[in-house]
């Protein structure tokens, strides 16, 4: 009973998210490689679900504090905490390094 | 200059940075006038950590220890003094804080930021050992721990809060009964599909959901809860009662110095009251808003950082008028991420007998509008159209569309060009949403 409901809670806040974000992005992976993880920190209540699941042990909460995007040499962009955030205050924005026409 | 914080919420710790942002550590000297001390106090043990994120501690979503934002070593870094206990006075002819049991504390600025706490269940038996509200990190840790004991839970009120008790105790494998003392769940806010949507995602994962149910008095047998009798005369078994029916501002101290107090503590645009060395922010302060012309309460995390930030400025010297946002406000319900921008709310409040906790008062002003909806099970917005002006929106599930509708809500942008489109039969109203706000970007 109890794990099959935290299991429902992030099955669907995860699959959610992944939802609202990819839906309409044909390829997901392109997304990842040249996107960077920003926060709205005006939704952020700072429980740090982001940074208590980020495989890389990346402080993501703080930056959500900051409002400043998860520029981070470690950054997998793997969507994890994107994903879990059960607020909706994580995003991917498409960082315009590999636009066309830019170097 | 020394300044108090009373409190050790997300405004008191925003009121150090803002401090600290005009007289900078680690000197804590600035602008040629003096050395500067902080110092915070609060009868909160565990300090300054998120008390949102208790429900997703309830949930086993997180650890506590994940709920602590900051380390001893950045506190060291925003250098101030923390003391651990209860404010007895404020004496503010002499400027002394007194605290329970320590020395006492002077101040040059003096920030009240001691929050909100939940309104009691005023029923028999309310005093009862199982009996549980939701304020602190102590009240969760007490809620988990009554969890394991017990197998049945009953929970009452009405608004975020309640929802996550229910949640949480779910997800600790408990029997629950909901009780909604109107027919559906936060009906001053969310209208009937959106409510009938969280209901039955409740009803899905096995809450039993109770209407036009109230508690008339809590039984108990060795001062422990066994049960709840209810308005109808039902009998129900249960181990625990856990309750939010609202939450009001911690006055007391404010009104004991003689403050000026309405339903919070009064402040103006500066978030100043009305003796000029104190100010008050967050959940306990009834902030003055220039642009309304009235003074309202908000019992959310964000704006509590916010005025916290700007009273520290003007504690700081740097005048800053605190400009209410529009309504907004991000929760979780039943598992469904919900955004609530600006006015959305309708009816009356049956279910609420005070503030809600995440609630905001704006909500509840019934708009002369419009509803266009659309949406299909979890992912629904619900848009309040004015003549020319989005008045507030709800969505529900998929979040693409509420970063850009809170800009259009918050910054009035005038929708005249697809009002109609809004508003006609069938109308694909994210399409639409989505196009607008493209073609603004271009």
């Amino acid at each position: 009973m109890s794990s099959r409901n935290i299991l429902f809670l992030k099955t669907t806040s995860r699959s959610m998210a992944i939802l609202g974000i990819f839906q309409r992005d044909a390829d997901k992976h392109t997304v990842l490689s040249s996107g960077q993880v920003v926060p709205d920190s005006a939704r952020c209540i700072q429980c740090g679900i982001c940074t208590y699941n980020c495989p890389v042990g990346i402080d993501v909460r703080a930056h959500a504090w900051r409002g400043e995007p998860v520029v981070h040499s470690q950054c997998l962009t793997c969507g994890e905490c994107v994903a879990r955030c059960p607020r909706g205050v994580l995003r991917f924005e498409q960082t315009d390094l590999f636009a066309k026409g830019k170097p | 200059m020394k300044y108090v914080i009373i409190g050790t919420g997300v405004a008191g710790i925003a009121a150090i940075e803002a401090i600290r942002s005009v007289f900078p550590s680690p000197d804590g000297r600035g602008q040629g006038e003096g050395s500067v001390e902080i110092v915070m106090v609060g009868d909160d043990p565990y300090g300054f950590y998120s008390r949102p994120g208790l429900a997703y501690y309830l949930t086993g979503e997180l650890h506590d220890k994940a709920l602590f934002p900051r380390t001893q070593d950045d506190y060291r870094r925003m250098n101030f003094r923390f003391v651990s206990g209860r404010v007895k006075n404020i004496l503010r002819e002499e400027r002394v804080v007194e605290v329970e049991g320590k020395e006492s504390l002077k101040y040059d600025r003096l920030l009240i930021a001691v929050g909100a706490q939940a309104l009691p269940l005023e029923v028999p038996g309310a005093t009862l050992e199982g009996v549980l509200k939701l304020d602190h990190m102590e009240d969760a840790k007490r809620i988990l721990k009554q969890a394991r004991r017990g197998k049945t839970a009953v929970v009452v009120g009405g608004g975020i809060t309640a929802l996550e008790l229910t949640e949480g105790l779910l997800s600790r494998g408990m029997n629950v009964h909901y009780m909604l003392r109107g027919d559906r769940y936060w009906s001053n806010v969310l209208d009937e599909q959106e409510s009938k949507i969280v209901e039955h995602r409740l009803h899905e994962e096995g809450v039993t959901l109770h209407r036009h149910a109230e508690i008339i008095e809590i039984t108990g047998k060795n001062n422990r809860v066994n049960g709840v009798r209810l308005l109808n005369g039902k009998m129900l078994k249960c181990d625990l009662v856990a309750y939010a029916i609202g939450i009001r501002p911690r006055v007391e101290l404010a009104k004991q110095a003689g403050l000026a107090i309405d339903r919070g503590i009064s402040v103006n645009e500066y978030l100043q009251t009305d003796d000029p060395n104190v100010y008050a922010a967050g959940d306990v302060a009834q902030v003055y808003d220039p642009a309304s012309g009235r003074s309202v309460l908000d019992s959310l995390w964000g704006p509590a950082r916010q005025q916290g930030y700007a009273a520290g400025l003007n504690m700081a010297g740097k005048k800053t008028i605190y400009i209410k946002p529009p309504a907004f406000n991000v929760t979780r319900l039943a598992g469904i991420t919900t955004t609530i921008i600006g006015m959305v709310g309708r009816g009356h409040d049956k279910d609420l007998m005070g503030i809600a906790r995440g609630d905001s008062e704006t909500w509840r002003r019934l708009p002369d509008s419009m509803v266009a909806q659309a949406g299909f099970e979890v992912n629904r917005i619900r848009l309040l159209v004015g003549e020319r002006q989005l008045l507030g929106a709800v969505v529900m599930g998929d979040q693409k569309l509420s970063f850009p509708l809170e800009r259009i809500v918050s910054e009035n942008m005038d929708i005249s060009p697809i009002r109609d489109k809004l508003l006609a039969s069938n109308a694909r109203i994210g399409d639409v949403i989505a196009e607008f706000w493209a073609s603004l970007k271009n």
